[in-house]
């Protein structure tokens, strides 16, 4: 009896490990996940529109259909990628995600506080790199520290109005993202 | 043998225990820094890098990218307000006023998050489009025929999300414990055939 007690104990601890362990390694192991629906739409450190949002398909589930998308698949091994997107009328956000989806950063044109977001988003260890006085003379340069090597960006516009989505992604159409050629220091 | 026996029921409930929780967390979620109003639930900590465990496994299972909180909060519901499943065979109208944002968007998912079809090509509104009362008010009346005013079709599917999604919005930012005061629409079934 005592036996069997033990068994049944050690099987619901085991249990608890188990659960915590797969729960943990779902997002490595998941093959659906954002990043990998995405991988055959997109080109890496290129910016590309995303389908709009229809019954028939949706690159991703619970899209916002009020939204024009488009999404710059990243990697940074080659150095920073330089990122800009024009604010489009009435609402722009781009937001930055790891390679398994963690939210890291996100940024709408209200908080950027002009007709152009631009950003420079790095490893810390390349941010390390940048020289101290180019930081504080580009003060309004925006870096964002990625952590992870690659991710993704997604870059939103939205259409108020079903009529205004031409217009939202004419705004996006023109949103890029490249790998910083030069060195930072190099400019201006 | 009695030992195998014993070695086979620790395996068996360890594996059934361990597999079976991570499935019901992954697929119902778990109460982790979860803001409930009324029958909308959301998790702004979901955008942020503070994600808990639970909504990560949930996230990466169902293919989606959360909301980044520095661009808005996504609220969810699947039930009405006095707890019944949301059916597209029913009238459902959703009403009242919103939080502070400077856009909202409430938009109709099949339960695995994808649009549905509509002869009209209406997937959800924008604030900037629904019609409101002279106080500001809306009400948008869901259901599988024509109806006046803000008509949102469910296309007659047997079960669907509405998701309310605020954009720039101090919602989510602030401490939780006022947000159970959040002026959130209420969602009430009508009728049903």
């Amino acid at each position: 009896m005592i036996r069997i007690l033990a068994a049944i104990v050690a099987g619901v601890l085991l249990g608890g490990i188990i659960h915590l362990v797969s729960v943990l390694a779902m997002p490595t192991i998941a093959t659906k996940n954002a990043y990998e629906r995405l991988t055959p739409l997109t080109k890496v450190n290129t910016m590309t529109a995303l389908p709009l949002a229809t019954p028939d398909q949706s690159a991703i589930p619970f899209m916002d259909p009020a939204f024009a998308a488009a999404a710059c698949r990243y990697d940074l091994s080659n150095g920073p990628i330089k990122l800009s997107v024009p604010v489009s009328q009435s609402y722009t956000s781009v937001s930055f995600y790891t390679d398994d989806e963690i939210a890291y950063y996100a940024i709408n044109d209200r908080s950027a506080g002009r007709k152009v977001i631009e950003l420079d988003l790095m490893t810390d260890e390349q941010h390390e790199n940048v020289p101290k006085d180019e930081e504080v003379t580009a003060a309004d340069r925006l870096i964002i520290d990625s952590p992870s090597t690659t991710g993704l960006i997604l870059v939103r516009a939205l259409a108020a109005e079903p009529g205004l989505m031409a217009q939202a992604q004419a705004a996006l159409a023109s949103a890029t993202c490249r790998l910083e050629t030069e060195p930072i220091s190099a400019k201006r | 043998m009695r030992l195998i026996l014993l070695t086979l029921l620790t395996l068996g409930l360890a594996t059934g225990i361990g597999l079976g929780a991570t499935w019901m967390t992954a697929t119902r979620g778990v109460d982790v820094g979860t803001v409930t109003v009324g029958a909308w639930t959301a998790r702004p900590q979901s955008g942020t890098s503070n994600i808990d465990p639970y909504a990560r496994a949930a996230i990466s299972r169902s293919g989606e990218l959360p909301l980044g909180l520095g661009d808005g909060v996504a609220f969810r519901a699947d039930r009405d307000d006095s707890g019944r499943p949301l059916d597209g065979r029913c009238d459902v109208t959703v009403s009242g006023t919103t939080p502070a944002a400077r856009f909202w968007t409430l938009t109709l998912h099949d339960s695995k998050g994808y649009l549905v079809a509509n002869a009209l090509q209406r997937y959800g509104f924008t604030s900037q489009e629904v019609l409101r009362r002279g106080d500001g008010s809306f009400e948008i009346h869901i259901a599988p025929r024509a109806r006046s005013g803000n008509w949102l079709p469910t296309g007659g599917i047997e079960h669907y999300i509405l998701a309310l999604r605020f954009y720039d919005t101090p919602v989510g930012g602030v401490s939780t414990r006022n947000q159970r005061d959040l002026p959130m629409p209420t969602i009430k079934q009508v009728a049903c055939r």
